[in-house]
């Protein structure tokens, strides 16, 4: 394990995810920021496996950019009914980017001067196998908790978005 | 390759996406737009938490194991919020968060 992170891979993956998350936010084509997203997902995925946390790399790569872009491409295909729907206008708004810019200056000010700030991390970080054994074991209770809320929103959403047109 | 980074750049990272994402669910009116906004945000938070898991207690895994709950929340988050918007599009035949004011008084 090394005791500090490369700049070069860091600066790259980061470069990739500012500009997925930009074109997300500024392409026209609902159906292109869809696959942005999807592409700033996938180099977040890369972020995490830097980290040494290999499973969440994993889950990250399956779940969204697997579940949520798939989902996602469905409902946009489900409720365009034309294809110049796709295309539709910039909606910008002065008062959300001042609000963002205040919000995203004080927080990385506030990042900037965390004290104190680790360059070297330790060297030795757990692998999958204990990840899995902390997980059954300390965490397996919010394991549990999250199952159920999965299913209760599994049934939910096939609920609201069931077929019958008079409820 | 000598130079390398620390906490401090993957929190401005995060800080960086979290406030695109926050701009973007904010100031977009399509409704499926929005949700992407909150995705961006849900993954700047999970980078903030895993770097400091890696940088402070490696050992503990605490922060990886509070992103993994993230996940699963978020996941559930963006699943129910793509059935409303299917349940707003059947009753409204659009997705734009402006037409869904049937309680304005």
């Amino acid at each position: 394990m090394p005791s500090a992170i490369p700049a070069l891979p860091f600066y790259l993956l980061s470069a990739a995810i500012v500009i997925g998350a930009v074109m997300t936010l500024f392409s026209r084509n609902v159906v292109h920021a869809a696959f942005w997203l999807l592409e700033a997902m996938v180099a977040v995925s890369g972020l995490f496996l830097l980290l040494s946390a290999e499973f969440l790399a994993l889950v990250q790569l399956l779940v969204y950019a697997g579940a949520v872009a798939v989902l996602t491409l469905f409902v946009i295909m489900l409720t365009l009914r034309r294809r110049e729907d796709a295309l539709r206008p910039l909606d910008t708004s002065l008062s959300a980017a001042g609000l963002a810019l205040v919000f995203g200056i004080v927080t990385a000010v506030g990042a900037g001067g965390f004290s104190p700030i680790p360059v070297k991390m330790p060297a030795a970080a757990p692998g999958i196998a204990q990840f899995g054994g902390e997980l059954f074991t300390r965490w397996a209770l919010p394991f549990e908790v999250a199952s159920v809320v999965l299913l209760i929103a599994l049934v939910g959403a096939v609920w609201w978005s069931g077929e019958d047109e008079d409820r | 390759m000598n130079a390398v980074v620390g906490l401090r750049e993957f929190l401005i990272l995060s800080a960086v996406l979290f406030a695109l994402g926050l701009y973007g669910a904010m100031s977009k009116k399509s409704a499926i737009m929005i949700l992407m906004g909150i995705e961006l945000m849900t993954n700047a938070i999970n980078i903030a938490l895993i770097a400091m898991s890696r940088f402070l207690t490696p050992g503990l895994m605490t922060g990886q194991f509070f992103a993994a709950f993230i996940m699963v929340v978020s996941t559930a988050e963006v699943g129910l919020g793509l059935a409303l918007v299917l349940a707003l599009y059947r009753r409204t035949r659009t997705v734009e968060v402006d037409r869904a004011d049937r309680l304005r008084g």
